[in-house]
């Protein structure tokens, strides 16, 4: 394991961010720290990085107890929201910071700057200021940055927050890509679960200062451990006192089928591939998804009664927790 | 930068009203009063700067004003800056208060911080005064005295200049620097004196100019005694109440020129691209 985080726990005056948290972060893989905002995800990867202080409970990385030490100590790269670039030096001699305070000889920073731009695709950057780049390239030129000093676990914090969604999704691949290369260990923080679930290779699930459930992504997905982890990964719907993914649902037309409710449907939304029904069973609104040749071949409208049941070869669907 | 362009496009009526406003005003407030120094400090030639830079008490009192405002400044510099980081970068019970008494050196009259400083260091009766000079360490009456009082006038201004720059440019670069491995030190050095140099410049010329222009606390706490403790400021009140008007405004014009000439520098080698 290269991250120990055992019974951590932080306050902000009366505010609990973390709550006797414990996590083992694997090495060598991209963790995700996956939470609402304000569930305490960033405050656990700063203090991981030295940049908070916990108040109780002990941080190790790679063995050793890091709990004391401060961050220039640790060897961790962070990489921040918002770029945190050093406005006044160029992109090279960003990259370059970590080892020139490390007093590397000339020419190995040189060559090893040149490495990591091309690793990052900013080769011919090298010359601008950070305020001359977009934002995907000046967190590229970040991740750069932390990645020059060879770190023991590279940390992000919401790395693709600030980018619009298409930018984002670009360097959410290329992330992917490049741990895939570099193999560095990793842990991000996102609120984003279609990020969790498509970049990382295991998952922490942080709310209210509590980790909820810790594992692969289908695990989490098909298995999630209690109703919020269930409703946080992606969209639900009750059926009854079961809660189930709009898209375990089936819609009947014919009526007769054993394990199905009838309902009316109250209204069609359609998002791009995707026809979102809404049925009316008695007091319950259920959301239903069908692909749209479901949706064409059912000749459904709004008013028409359905039956509605849950699509066979799904597992058990789970009963919702007692509050 | 980008809001230049559009809030310069629309030239109405009422723009140029305002402008004229304001021009006419800085005109007879500033401009005017400064220009007429200069007008007669050259009446007759050069013959007022020439009788100035000849008398050597004159000379000392201008050298011991630069002396002394240099002194100041190093000292206004190094604790301000080291003040705006604790306030900006640090939490600690008082701060506000802390902050509050910052501000009082711009609202207390220059008189009054003279005579407190009397009532401290003064060699007879001061709290403090009389142990130092049995040490054999003069303040009120000599130039620690005059060092002090101008210290005092000018300790907002680095502050006032560098905590907002502080401010604006966050923590985050500091937290990188930290975690790629810089001590505090070269955090220092290499992030945030960088980031914060044109705030530092801004502040050093303000209390440059300040400090030259010292006049009620200096008076009080120097004993004015021509060719040791008069400063060029007392000069000009000297000259003047000696119905020597050229002298006095010959000294004038040169704390002006000096003033002026480093916020002109300032501005024109500052880059366009602010901060």
């Amino acid at each position: 394991m290269s991250i120990e985080i055992v019974n951590v726990s932080k306050r902000f005056g009366d505010f609990v961010a973390l709550d006797n948290v414990n996590v083992s972060i694997p090495s060598g893989q991209l963790t995700a720290l996956l939470g609402p905002s304000g569930g305490g995800k960033s405050t656990l990867l700063r203090i991981i990085a030295g940049l908070e202080t916990a108040d109780s409970g002990r941080i190790e990385i790679e063995g050793v107890d890091a709990t004391k030490l401060s961050p220039q100590k640790r060897n961790v790269g962070f990489v921040f929201q918002h770029y945190a670039a050093f406005k006044h030096l160029s992109v090279a001699r960003n990259v370059a910071f970590g080892l020139e305070i490390r007093k590397r000889p000339k020419v190995e920073i040189r060559e090893r700057v040149d490495e990591l731009l091309k690793l990052v695709h900013l080769s011919q950057f090298a010359d601008r200021l950070p305020s001359q780049l977009s934002g995907g390239q000046r967190q590229r030129m970040a991740l750069a940055r932390a990645l020059a000093v060879q770190p023991t676990v590279l940390l992000l914090d919401e790395p693709f927050g600030a980018l619009d969604a298409k930018v984002r999704k670009e360097l959410r691949d290329w992330l992917r890509r490049l741990h895939d290369e570099v193999h560095v260990t990793t842990v991000f923080v996102t609120h984003d679960q279609e990020e969790a679930l498509e970049v990382a290779d295991e998952i922490v699930v942080i709310n209210e200062g509590r980790v909820e459930q810790i594992g692969s992504p289908d695990e989490l997905y098909d298995t999630p451990a209690n109703d919020f982890v269930m409703r946080f990964l992606g969209p639900v719907t009750e059926l009854g006192d079961r809660l189930v993914r709009p898209h375990d649902l089936q819609l009947l037309t014919g009526g007769g089928e054993p394990d199905t409710v009838t309902g009316r449907i109250t209204r069609i939304t359609r998002i791009g591939f995707e026809i979102r029904v809404e049925v009316a069973v008695g007091e319950q609104l259920v959301t239903v998804t069908l692909t749209r040749n479901e949706f064409l071949s059912l000749g459904l409208q709004v008013g028409s009664e359905v039956q509605v049941r849950v699509a066979t070869g799904v597992g058990a669907p789970r009963l919702i927790d007692a509050v | 930068m980008a809001s230049h362009p559009s809030t310069r496009t629309r030239r109405g009526p009422v723009t140029y009203l305002v402008r004229l406003i304001v021009i006419v005003y800085l005109f007879f407030l500033v401009a005017w009063p400064v220009y007429l120094v200069g007008k007669n400090t050259f009446a007759d030639g050069m013959d007022n700067i020439n009788s100035i830079i000849e008398d050597p008490d004159i000379v000392h009192a201008l050298s011991l004003t630069v002396q002394v405002a240099i002194i100041a400044v190093i000292i206004n510099t190094l604790f301000g800056v080291g003040i705006s980081i604790l306030l900006v970068r640090y939490d600690f019970p008082g701060k506000r208060l802390l902050s509050a008494l910052l501000d009082m050196p711009l609202s207390v009259s220059p008189i009054v911080v003279g005579l407190a400083l009397i009532l401290v260091y003064g060699g007879r009766n001061g709290w403090f005064g009389p142990g130092l000079e049995s040490m054999g360490f003069q303040v009120i009456f000599a130039t620690p005295g005059i060092v002090l009082a101008t210290v005092f006038v000018a300790l907002p201004l680095v502050i006032r200049e560098v905590v907002p720059v502080l401010e604006e440019v966050g923590e985050e670069q500091e937290q990188a620097a930290r975690s790629l491995g810089a001590n505090a030190w070269q955090t220092f050095l290499r992030i945030t004196l960088p980031s914060i140099k044109w705030g530092v410049v801004y502040g050093v010329v303000l209390s440059l100019a300040r400090s030259l222009g010292e006049f009620g606390a200096v008076k009080v706490v120097s004993g004015n005694v021509l060719g040791e403790t008069r400063t060029a400021t007392l000069v000009v009140e000297e000259k003047y109440l000696n119905f020597d008007k050229g002298g006095s405004y010959a000294t004038a014009f040169l704390l002006a020129l000096v003033a002026v000439a480093c916020i002109i520098i300032v501005s024109v080698i500052r880059p366009k691209e602010d901060r």
